[in-house]
């Protein structure tokens, strides 16, 4: 069937990732396998998933409506726009951190490219962030709130942008968990820090005026962009009479601004690979 | 002749390291020197296509981790391991089974972990449940199963995988009987289909079985690779040598009387009570052919056994009895002075009796033997050894079970 093949040599970058693709079938399964676990035995399954952001929905409609009043009208829609995607980020990021110190029964007895394990837990957030969509397009519609259509094209690839740096991220934390245990904890908590310095609850332009170091900085975060280029399609309100809120960008500069961080993407995931793959060959006996 | 498996100058060495956490790690900077030992030296192996490897050693002699290597689950320190074809390491059965999902999904899972596409499962799924003999339960949650379905399904997924190179560890070795059978069958099969097997094993009735070569690991250093009666025979050689050099840097004494169970430890038997020690025993000395420092006995070569005691007064109804036993304590074989109609003279003070065998009709495997003084109307006991002395037959071909019956083949 295969040529001999070195099974004691490190494999270069280029088998790993012809063996991964060689186990797509199995990342398949334990995507599928996640859901199933997670879900097993409740009566409402994977509405579950939907449930969440659909209660969201209704206590931010609610607080912002009605008591709190920040100014931002259909807050809630603005909040899920962004909130969906950030939490893609950092469920599949807390997930994969974890993967491989989680099923350390299986890596000590099964020999099986060990990247499947964060790439699945990246898999099964992606799978949540498209049952959460379904609430929010419901929503969209629901509120009739206005849709930016000729960003919407946009999304399919800030969503490819996403997802590649969570998995980027993810496998390299996955590897450096197993010799520093510590490091899950600190990501949950850096993942915290990230979401407040990242504009999901607050506005954008409404700390970031155009021009300012302020915007810069608030670039160098590369979920921002993602973030940014959903609330520009979905939410659509540039300003309300409060203040600007998103930035008014072109859908080219919002493009540049995505390939920007999909090359830093691409950078995470072959450093991410380089250090897994110099670290994998101990798992079995760190674990 | 081309090889399936060619492993050459492997070698594993272990840092043994405690501290996991950054705390610990920041505290012990400079002062801990993590524990290296090396659990692997100068492995040189070459498996031929379509054979049966035996790997065999004690516990921690690196046979686990050699297999390991072999499938790639960890990375030897230095040489090379080339393998041709699929492998398919059972390590533990049913590793990665999740409780919660059915035994349909953990087969689907199992198979596409161990390198199965969906369309393959599901093509041998009918085989695999047929296999487990576990068609009333396949869609109930595994984590209902009892341990041997457990271990069943897991044997079922892993030998439906069509593997050109099957790696076992020890998992003979679980579930019921009959199923070990079936597991062992099922290696035959893979044995006639052409297809190469390593397992590790501490079970030298397997090994004669099934293996055609046997290599033999000691502290992760090869200390032979013959065809298995003669690899066995140096394993045993091996750990007698090991057992007696312990023995007499304990005692000073007790060579080649092959004692197992130390007296002190062992609590004495109702028998070994009743005794009035009128004589004693002193000594159990197996006489071996050839060389008395050997440990061990083949089937078709001489044995003695020399009973050496000692008498307080003058007893002129001395009998002595002896017992050979199996590892469970089944009595294979007893007879005494008396049954084969010689009379001990009296005796006063030491002496020495000798019971011969002209050779010991019994099969591979460790025997157990017992060691009586009596009154020859067995109403006194004098002294008494109950199983106390162990008795290492090496195998002479590859029959099973527990008699050498002397069988010759016509055609």
């Amino acid at each position: 069937m295969s040529g001999p093949v070195v099974v004691s040599a490190r494999p270069t970058l280029a088998v790993r990732v012809r063996r991964v693709w060689a186990y797509r079938e199995l990342l398949v399964g334990l995507v599928r396998k996640e859901l199933k676990v997670k879900y097993k035995n409740s009566v409402l399954g994977f509405a579950w998933s939907m449930l969440n952001p659909a209660l969201y929905l209704l206590v931010f409609w609610f607080v912002f409506e009605k008591v709190l009043r920040n100014g931002v009208p259909q807050f809630p829609i603005f909040l899920l726009s962004g909130l969906l995607v950030w939490n893609l980020f950092s469920v599949a990021v807390g997930a994969a951190t974890g993967s491989i110190v989680d099923n350390a029964g299986l890596i000590k007895k099964v020999a099986f490219p060990r990247e499947v394990l964060p790439l699945a837990s990246v898999g099964a957030a992606v799978v949540h962030f498209f049952l959460q969509l379904v609430v929010l397009v419901v929503a969209l519609f629901g509120f009739r709130s206005d849709i930016a259509w000729s960003y919407v094209p946009l999304l399919p690839l800030a969503l490819v942008v996403v997802i590649v740096l969570a998995a980027g991220v993810g496998v390299l934390l996955s590897a450096l968990n197993v010799y520093l245990r510590d490091i899950k904890h600190v990501v949950d908590l850096l993942l915290l820090a990230w979401f407040w310095f990242t504009p999901i609850v607050w506005q954008f332009r409404s700390l970031a005026d155009p021009g300012t170091a302020a915007e810069r900085l608030g670039l160098l975060n590369p979920i921002t962009p993602i973030v940014l280029t959903f609330q520009r399609a979905l939410y659509a309100r540039l300003e309300t009479e409060s203040g600007p809120i998103l930035p008014d960008w072109t859908v080219a500069h919002h493009l540049s601004l995505l390939l920007v961080v999909f090359a830093l993407g691409i950078v995470l995931v072959v450093v991410g690979e380089i250090v897994f793959g110099r670290l994998e060959g101990d798992f079995a006996e760190e674990l | 002749m081309r090889h399936a498996i060619e492993i050459r100058g492997v070698e594993k060495q272990f840092r043994l390291r405690h501290e996991k956490s950054l705390k610990e790690r920041v505290l012990r900077v400079g002062r801990s020197q993590p524990d290296e030992f090396w659990a692997l030296r100068d492995i040189d192996i070459l498996v031929e296509t379509g054979s049966t490897l035996g790997l065999v050693g004690h516990n921690g002699s690196g046979k686990s981790t050699l297999l390991k290597c072999v499938a790639g689950i960890l990375r030897p320190t230095a040489g090379t391991i080339v393998t041709t074809g699929r492998v398919a390491a059972l390590l533990e059965l049913g590793a990665g089974f999740q409780p919660d999902l059915t035994g349909r999904e953990n087969v689907f899972l199992n198979g596409s972990i161990l390198g199965l596409s969906r369309k393959e499962i599901a093509g041998r799924f009918d085989d695999i449940v047929a296999f487990s003999e576990l068609e009333q339960f396949i869609d109930t949650q595994v984590k209902h199963y009892s341990s041997g379905m457990f271990v069943r399904l897991g044997f079922a997924v892993a030998v439906n995988l069509d593997p050109a190179i099957l790696l076992i560890d020890e998992v003979l070795a679980v579930g019921d009987e009959a199923f070990q059978r079936k597991c062992i069958d099922r290696v035959r099969e893979f044995q006639r289909e052409g297809r190469t097997i390593v397992f590790v094993t501490h079970s030298m009735t397997q090994v004669q079985e099934i293996c055609d070569r046997t290599v033999v690991l000691d502290h992760g250093i090869m200390v032979a690779d013959d065809e298995p009666a003669a690899a066995i025979r140096t394993f045993r050689e091996h750990l007698y040598a090991k057992q007696s050099q312990l023995a007499e840097g304990a005692t000073g004494s007790g060579r080649n009387t092959g004692a197992v169970r130390d007296s002190r430890r062992t609590p004495p038997t109702e028998r070994e009570l009743q005794a009035t020690k009128r004589v004693t025993l002193t000594d159990v000395v197996f006489e071996y052919p050839q060389s008395d420092e050997r440990g061990h006995v083949l089937a078709s070569e001489p044995f003695a056994i020399r009973v050496r005691y000692r008498s307080q007064e003058r007893v002129d109804d001395l009998m002595c009895g002896i017992g050979i036993h199996d590892t469970t304590g089944r009595l294979l074989f007893g007879s005494n002075t008396k049954f084969l109609g010689v009379a001990l003279p009296t005796v006063d003070g030491e002496g020495e009796i000798v019971l011969r065998f002209p050779s010991l009709p019994l099969l591979g495997g460790d025997y157990r033997l017992s060691v009586a003084l009596q009154s020859d109307d067995e109403t006194v006991v004098y002294d008494w050894s109950e199983q106390r002395h162990q008795i290492a037959v090496l195998p002479v071909d590859r029959s099973h079970g527990v008699v050498a019956l002397n069988m010759t083949v016509e055609v």
